[in-house]
C-alpha cells in the first residue's frame, strides 16, 4: 500500500493524536517500505521482512470485528495473530461485500476468509517444499513459518518465492482442531487506543485548510427552504460560507436530505452560524405526518383482514370454535439509533477525484452515492473507513458523507460535516412504527389450535421505492414467517402502511416489534390458562423439528440469506437455549421463592437466544430489572469475549427499547432532540448482573451483533407484568422525559 | 482573543472566542480529539474532562472558565489504573464514550478511593454508553479501586 505524500504528511502532522492504524493506514509501516510482497489476494500481504498484513473488510462499530476477522485469517494462515498488522479496507469491490450489517461479518465471511488464508498458506508451503525439495504434505505452517521437523523457513523468507506461484483455485482448509485461536480468549486489539483517546472516529480526521459544516435540514422529509436569510450567520466570526444543498427527489434512498449548510473554521462557529440562520421551510408532502394519529390508523388496519402472507389450515374457523380465545394488540413506536458518535464525514474534492473519510457501515454504497452526487466515476472516489462510535444501522446510510462531498466541491476546500445530536435524532433513519393484533384459540385442554397475527408498519422498502406499503418477505422473515408454532391453523395478514418519514434498519430491525408482540402474547396465553410461561413458550413453539416453507405455510423462508441446508432452522436449538437460560436463572426455584421473572426466546440472524430477567421495585417504586440471564446458540464462535460483550450490550439496548425508546412526529417533524427527551438506559437502570452463556458448537457461525436484542424487551414486559400485574402492550413502558 | 491554558501539564495558547466551549477548543484548536462530542448539552458525559481535578462537561464549559486552571483530558492519563482495568476487562465496544467514562471514574476514585456499587452508579449516571458496557465499566472501576 503506497501512501500519497500529502496524506502521509497529514497523518504525520496529527501523529500525536492518531495511531494511523485506526485509520487503516500504517504510516511508515513495513507495508509501505517492503519492496517485494506476497499478496495472493486483497486480504493478505506478507513482506519479505516477515510482516503479515491483514485487511479487515468490515467496519468496526463496537462488535469487535477488527479483533475477530483478522484473527480468523491469521489462524488459518498460520500467522501469529498478536503480530499481524491489521489494515482497515477502503471501500472497494475487490474486498467483496463490505456492508457491515445483518450480523453478517463472521456469519457470511467465515468460509471465504478461511479459503483466502488457506490459499496463501498452501503457496507458502509449496515454496518451502520446493526450497527443501521435500513433499509439501510433510510440512506444516504455524507461528509465521513453514516447518519441517526442526527446521523452519519464515513466511518472510518464503514471500518472494511464494509470490511466483499460481494462486490455487481452492485450497484445503485446516481441520477445526488446528485452528488454535478461533474460539479462544482473544485480546481486544483496539483497547489501548480506546482508553487513551488515540482511536480515530469520523469527526477526528482533519485536513489542512479544512472547513467544518453544520447543516440546517428540512424539518420534514422532502421539505425545501422557501426563503433563506443568512446575513446573521455570515456575520458570526469564523463562518466562511453558507451553501444551500440540492433537494432530494423521492424515493429518498441514500440521498442527502438537502438544507442549508454553514461552513466555518471550526465546529463551534459552524454551530453558532447555523443557529443564526433564518430559514423558512416549505414542509412539503410529509407535513401532514402525525405519529399519534398514524398509530391509530395502523391499529385500524390490523383490526381488519389484510393480505395473507402465511396460511396453514383454517385459523378463522378454528378461532371461532376455540374453547378459549385470547386477543391482544401491540404497538411499538419509531425508534432512532442515537449512537454516541453522531454522523461525521470529511471530504476532499480535487477536480474529478474525491477522497472521503467517514464512520460508515457501507463504504461501497457511500462510494457509489458520492460518485452519483458529484457526477464522477466510482473509481474516482476513495473511501477510507474510520472507527465508528456505534452504528446500529444508521451508518449504513451514506447521506452525511454525500453532504461533505457536495460541500467540498462547492467550497473548493476540504469539508468535514458534523451532525449535532439534535440532527441525529430529528433526521435519523427511523425504525418503523408498528401495530400488531394477535388472536389465539385454545382447546378445552389449553392446547393451542389457532393463531392469527395481523401486522402493519411502513416497510424499509419504502425508502427505496415509495409505492411499497407492506412488509417485505425479508422483514416477515424476522420472526413471522419463520416463527415455529405448534398450532395447526395459522393465518398471518399484513395491512397497508405508507411511509411518511425515512425508514431504516435499527439493530435487529423488524425482530424488535415482531418478537415483542409474539413473546408478550405467549406470556399472555400462559396467564390466561394459568400455565408456567416457560412451559407455555415451549409448547407454543412446538416439538423439535427443522422448519421448511411448506411446514410454515409460507412461500419461502428468508433465513437471513442462508440456505436451509447451510443454516437449517432447527427448533431444538431454541428449546436448548430456553432450557439453558432457565437453568442459569434457577427459573423454578427462583419463582417458587417469589422472584418475578419474565422469559422470551427468539431466533434471528440464524442465532437462537433466550432471555430471563428479574423485576423488582426500584428506589422510587418504579420497575427495575435487577438481574438478567441470556443464553445464545450462535454455532461456532470465533471470539467468545466479543460475543459475550455483544449479548451484554444487547440486554442494555433492549432495556432502552422496552423502557424509553419513542420518537414521535408532529406536522412531519420529529419532536425529540437530545438525550433528555429521547432517553436511553443509564448505568443505575441497568441490572447489576447480566449473566451470559454461549452454547458453543461446531455448527456454522450465526449472527451475533443483533440476535441478543429481540427477546429482551418482551422478557422485560413479561417480568414487569409479574411485578405489577400491568400488561404493557405499547412500548415504551416508561413515558416520562428526564 | 488570546487565551492561555494549561492542558495536561503543558502551557497552551490559543486564539478563541472566550465563550467557545472547552470541547471545541480542545478538539478543533488544540487537536486533542480524545475528548468526544456526544450531545452538546451536558446530557451524555462523552466530553468529560477535569478542571483542577474535578470532572466537567467540556461541551457546556466556556473556555474562559478554564483560564488559569489545569485541564486534564484523556490524553493526560498515562497508564492510569482505570485504563489498565479497562483493558484487562475488555470494557470498550465502540469505544466512543469511554474517554468520558474513564475521566468521570478517575474523578470518582480521587474523591472516593473505595467506591461502592451505588457510588459508581451515582457518579457515572451522567455518562451514557449506547453499546451498553455498563456492567463491565462498573467491574473495571472496582478492579482499579481494589474493591
Amino acid at each position: 500500500m503506497t501512501l500519497e505524500i500529502s496524506r502521509r504528511s497529514f497523518l504525520a502532522g496529527v501523529g500525536a493524536a492518531t495511531t494511523g492504524l485506526a485509520l487503516g493506514i500504517r504510516v511508515g509501516g513495513a507495508t509501505a517500505t517492503t519492496s517485494k510482497l506476497f499478496a495472493p489476494n486483497p486480504f493478505i500481504q506478507i513482506g519479505n521482512d516477515g510482516l503479515v498484513s491483514i485487511w479487515c473488510s468490515r467496519s468496526e462499530m463496537g462488535q469487535g470485528i477488527r479483533s475477530s476477522l483478522p484473527v480468523l485469517i491469521a489462524d488459518e494462515l498460520g500467522a501469529d495473530p498478536a503480530k499481524i498488522n491489521i489494515v482497515q479496507a477502503d471501500g472497494d469491490e475487490k474486498w467483496g461485500d463490505q456492508d457491515t450489517d445483518g450480523s453478517a461479518s463472521i456469519r457470511m465471511l467465515f468460509d471465504d476468509m478461511r479459503h483466502a488464508a488457506a490459499a496463501a498458506r498452501q503457496m507458502l508451503v509449496a515454496a518451502a517444499a520446493a526450497r527443501w525439495n521435500v513433499p509439501a504434505t510433510r510440512l506444516s505452517a504455524h507461528d509465521d513459518a513453514v516447518h519441517d521437523g526442526a527446521r523452519a523457513l519464515t513466511f518472510g523468507e518464503l514471500a518472494d518465492e511464494a509470490a511466483k506461484l499460481p494462486v490455487p483455485a481452492k485450497a484445503a482448509l485446516r481441520p477445526r482442531t488446528e485452528l488454535h485461536h478461533v474460539g479462544a480468549e482473544l485480546p481486544l486489539r483496539d483497547a489501548p487506543d480506546y482508553v487513551t483517546g488515540r482511536a480515530i472516529y469520523g469527526a477526528d480526521v482533519s485536513l489542512p485548510g479544512m472547513l467544518v459544516a453544520v447543516i440546517s435540514r428540512p424539518p420534514a422529509l422532502f421539505g425545501k427552504a422557501s426563503k433563506i436569510d443568512d446575513a446573521k450567520a455570515r456575520a458570526v466570526a469564523g463562518v466562511r460560507d453558507v451553501i444551500e444543498l440540492p433537494a432530494p427527489k423521492p424515493p429518498i434512498k441514500y440521498q442527502a436530505l438537502g438544507g442549508v449548510a454553514v461552513l466555518a473554521d471550526h465546529t463551534w462557529a459552524a454551530m453558532r452560524g447555523r443557529a443564526a440562520l433564518a430559514v423558512t421551510w416549505d414542509d412539503g408532502p410529509n407535513a401532514d405526518y402525525e405519529s399519534a394519529s398514524y398509530e391509530q390508523a395502523l391499529l385500524a388496519a390490523v383490526r381488519a383482514p389484510g393480505k395473507a402472507v402465511r396460511k396453514l389450515g383454517d385459523a378463522e374457523a378454528a378461532l371461532a370454535k376455540a374453547a378459549t380465545r385470547v386477543e391482544a394488540e401491540y404497538t411499538v413506536p419509531h425508534l432512532v439509533h442515537a449512537a454516541m458518535e453522531p454522523p461525521a464525514a470529511l471530504a476532499r474534492v480535487d477536480g474529478k477525484k474525491c477522497e472521503i473519510w467517514a464512520c460508515t457501515q457501507s463504504p461501497q454504497d457511500l462510494r457509489e452515492e458520492v460518485a452519483t452526487a458529484l457526477g464522477v466515476a466510482k473509481t474516482d472516489v476513495t473511501v477510507h473507513v474510520t472507527l465508528l462510535g456505534g452504528g446500529f444501522g444508521r451508518k449504513s446510510f451514506p447521506d452525511f458523507a454525500v453532504e461533505a462531498a457536495l460541500l467540498a466541491k462547492r467550497s473548493g476546500k476540504p469539508v468535514r460535516v458534523q451532525w449535532t445530536r439534535d440532527d441525529d435524532i430529528r433526521h435519523g433513519t427511523m425504525h418503523t412504527v408498528s401495530a400488531q393484533a394477535l388472536a389465539a384459540g385454545l382447546d378445552a385442554h389449553g392446547k393451542l389450535v389457532a393463531w392469527r397475527h395481523r401486522i402493519a408498519y411502513p416497510t424499509i422498502s419504502s425508502t427505496f421505492s415509495a409505492s411499497e406499503t407492506h412488509p417485505s418477505d425479508g422483514e416477515l422473515g424476522q420472526g413471522i414467517s419463520d416463527l415455529p408454532l405448534s398450532a395447526p391453523n395459522v393465518l398471518v395478514e399484513t395491512g397497508a402502511a405508507p411511509a411518511k418519514i425515512r425508514i431504516g434498519w435499527l439493530r435487529s430491525v423488524c425482530n424488535i416489534q415482531q418478537a415483542f408482540a409474539v413473546q408478550s402474547f405467549i406470556a399472555e396465553l400462559a396467564h390466561a390458562t394459568k400455565r408456567d410461561p416457560r412451559d407455555m413458550l415451549v409448547e407454543v413453539l412446538g416439538p423439535a423439528r427443522v422448519l421448511t416453507a411448506k411446514l410454515q405455510g409460507v412461500k419461502e423462508l428468508a433465513n437471513y440469506g442462508s440456505t436451509e441446508e447451510n443454516r437449517p432452522h432447527d427448533v431444538a436449538r431454541l428449546h436448548r437455549v430456553i432450557e439453558k437460560v432457565t437453568q442459569m436463572a434457577g427459573w423454578d426455584r427462583a419463582r417458587a421463592a417469589g422472584r418475578l421473572l419474565g422469559i422470551a426466546a427468539h431466533r434471528s440472524f440464524t442465532t437462537d437466544v433466550a432471555v430471563v430477567v428479574s423485576a423488582v421495585k426500584g428506589p422510587r417504586g418504579e420497575p427495575y430489572i435487577d438481574e438478567a440471564w441470556i443464553a445464545a446458540d450462535a454455532g461456532l464462535v470465533v471470539n467468545p469475549d466479543r460475543v459475550r460483550s455483544q449479548l451484554e450490550g444487547a440486554v442494555v439496548f433492549g432495556l432502552s427499547i422496552a423502557m424509553h425508546g419513542s420518537i414521535t412526529v408532529k406536522r412531519g417533524q420529529v419532536e425529540q432532540s437530545n438525550f433528555h427527551d429521547y432517553r436511553v438506559a443509564r448505568m443505575p437502570e441497568v441490572p447489576r448482573a447480566i449473566h451470559v452463556e454461549i452454547m458453543t458448537n461446531d455448527n456454522p457461525p450465526g449472527g451475533v451483533g443483533e440476535p441478543g436484542v429481540p427477546p429482551v424487551a418482551p422478557a422485560i414486559a413479561n417480568a414487569i407484568f409479574e411485578l405489577t400485574g400491568e400488561r404493557h402492550r405499547s412500548l415504551p413502558i416508561v413515558r416520562s422525559p428526564l | 482573543m488570546t487565551i492561555k491554558l494549561r492542558v495536561n501539564g503543558a502551557p497552551k495558547e490559543l486564539d478563541a472566542d472566550p465563550e467557545m466551549p472547552l470541547l471545541w477548543a480542545l478538539r478543533d484548536l488544540l487537536g486533542l480529539t480524545g475528548t468526544k462530542y456526544g450531545c452538546g448539552e451536558a446530557l451524555c458525559g462523552a466530553c468529560t474532562v477535569h478542571l483542577d481535578g474535578l470532572p466537567v462537561r467540556a461541551c457546556v464549559t466556556p473556555v474562559r472558565r478554564a483560564v488559569g486552571r489545569e485541564v486534564t483530558t484523556i490524553e493526560g492519563l498515562h497508564d492510569h489504573p482505570l485504563q489498565r482495568a479497562w483493558i484487562d476487562l475488555a470494557v470498550p465496544q465502540c469505544g466512543y464514550c469511554q474517554a468520558g467514562q474513564i475521566m468521570t471514574a478517575a474523578a470518582l476514585l480521587k474523591a472516593i478511593p473505595k467506591p461502592t456499587d451505588d457510588d459508581i452508579d451515582h457518579s457515572l449516571a451522567g455518562n451514557i454508553c449506547r453499546c451498553g458496557t455498563y456492567v463491565r465499566i462498573r467491574a473495571a472501576v472496582k478492579k482499579a479501586a481494589g474493591v
